[in-house]
């Protein structure tokens, strides 16, 4: 029972951010909104490997699919894909420095923005425009401040 | 030391399940007609979300009308009453030319134009992604909402429903890159298409020649041929008339009337009459007309 609701914890973070994705901002900064959700779950999968893995990479990129209007299956993918890079590498990443790891995580953002690119532009015909990269300057700025809260969440909770 | 991972199957095979799943989706989706009905499953889970991340932006405008002036109250009530005392004017001259178009239009032995159901819906959210242009309405099924809806703001076409849950509906914005509409030029009456590429301040009109007589500031007004928008409604107003001889068709850059990137309110319109409703005689003649192509 105790366990159970630690672990809700991690899928309340996860929606909180689903929430922070999808909230009307004025249209001047939304172009630089970080990727909130894939950033948690980096988080996560990072400290917790057998908690939140690839299975719930795939839901929770559906599930930004179906509240952005992306075709379905697109950011699943990219989720799935960034999912499996942090998760087979944890015990490396989490000896990096913090500064270390934000470039890496800007990365992979890029990695994830390249990839969601590539088939809306193959599925929908969408040009490339700089702009689109924004969120990967912002999720690396945001990065350090979003690991120190999850990391205070995570031991006042004493998730495991 | 407890096994990280030790159970179910290995990463990279998760990996491979997952990838195929989402290629699996991807062609479902786009490929098949099927994800219209799944979409507004979809969006009708998700709608309580929407309602959710609304919330704050509810909150502060709730309370920056509780803290407003007195002093500002007034006066905005005052523009408020000289806006409608205005508009009301030009609606009775408008009811007058009603009238007179109906009595010519019954002369001409056409059918009459009636007007269409309306609503207003809020927008929950609009969505940020750069790839799509879409925003989802507080109005879904329940209100009556169908999808191939056409919507408006106070100054234009703003786009169509593309998916409808109970509470709420997705609707597709002109500027989005999938999106194309048919519209005319005021001036000349020339048929052009407009569409998206991605920006919600321009629109692309494709497959003029060069011989077409457009001019920057051009109004492009609704055509009504594509069966969704009804006609007569503004969209955009032609910006940039390119002409490139080496390039097979003109190119032309058109701005939307409507505020694509500030949306809150959206009037829902119900289309009023199809050809399909208008005269059994005009279907007939295009079904041979179709016939005969064939």
């Amino acid at each position: 029972m105790q366990n159970s609701w630690r672990f809700l914890i991690i899928h309340l973070t996860l929606l909180l951010a689903l929430l922070l994705n999808v909230m009307p901002l004025p249209s001047a900064v939304k172009l630089f909104r970080p990727d909130w959700p894939l950033l948690v779950l980096c988080y996560w999968v990072l400290a917790l490997p057998n908690r939140a893995s690839i299975g719930t990479a795939f839901v929770l990129g559906f599930l930004v699919d179906v509240m952005v209007g992306t075709v379905l299956g697109v950011n699943a993918f990219g989720y799935s894909l960034i999912c499996f890079i942090v998760a087979s590498n944890h015990l490396k990443i989490r000896n990096f420095s913090v500064l270390q790891q934000s470039l890496l995580v800007g990365l992979l953002l890029a990695l994830y923005h390249l990839v969601v690119f590539w088939f809306s532009h193959f599925l929908t015909g969408v040009y490339f425009r700089a702009a689109y990269l924004w969120p990967v300057v912002t999720g690396m700025i945001v990065w350090p401040y979003l690991f120190w809260f999850l990391r205070r969440t995570r031991r006042q909770f004493k998730i495991q | 030391m407890k096994p990280l991972l030790d159970r179910g199957p290995s990463l990279p095979l998760r990996l491979f399940f997952a990838l195929l799943a989402s290629i699996g989706l991807i062609t479902l989706d786009h490929y098949t007609n099927s994800s219209v009905q799944l979409r507004g499953y979809l969006t009708a889970t998700v709608s309580p979300l929407f309602y959710l991340a609304n919330l704050p932006q509810d909150m502060v405008f709730g309370a920056s009308e509780q803290f407003m002036s007195q002093q500002k109250l007034l006066e905005e009530n005052r523009t408020l009453k000289n806006t409608l005392l205005l508009q009301n004017g030009q609606l009775q001259r408008f009811q007058f030319l009603q009238q007179e178009n109906d009595k010519l239009r019954a002369l001409l032995g056409a059918s009459p134009v009636t007007e269409g159901k309306r609503l207003i819906a809020e927008v929950l959210a609009v969505y940020s992604h750069p790839f799509s242009h879409q925003i989802v309405l507080n109005k879904g099924s329940r209100d009556g909402v169908i999808v191939g809806q056409p919507l408006l703001d106070d100054l234009g076409v703003l786009g169509q429903v593309v998916s409808v849950g109970p509470t709420s509906s997705r609707a597709l914005l002109i500027a989005d890159n999938t999106h194309a509409m048919s519209a005319r030029v005021e001036r000349t009456g020339q048929s052009v298409v407009a569409e998206g590429i991605g920006q919600s301040d321009s629109l692309r009109l494709i497959h003029l020649p060069h011989s077409t007589d457009i001019t920057e500031g051009d109004r492009l007004l609704t055509s009504g041929l594509d069966g969704v928008f009804p006609e007569g409604y503004p969209v955009a107003k032609v910006v940039r008339v390119h002409r490139d001889a080496r390039q097979p068709f003109l190119q032309v850059t058109a701005e939307p009337y409507a505020k694509l990137d500030r949306i809150r309110y959206a009037l829902l319109v119900w289309p009023h009459r199809g050809i399909s409703s208008a005269d059994p005689q005009i279907v007939e003649e295009l079904k041979q007309a179709e016939q005969g192509q064939d």
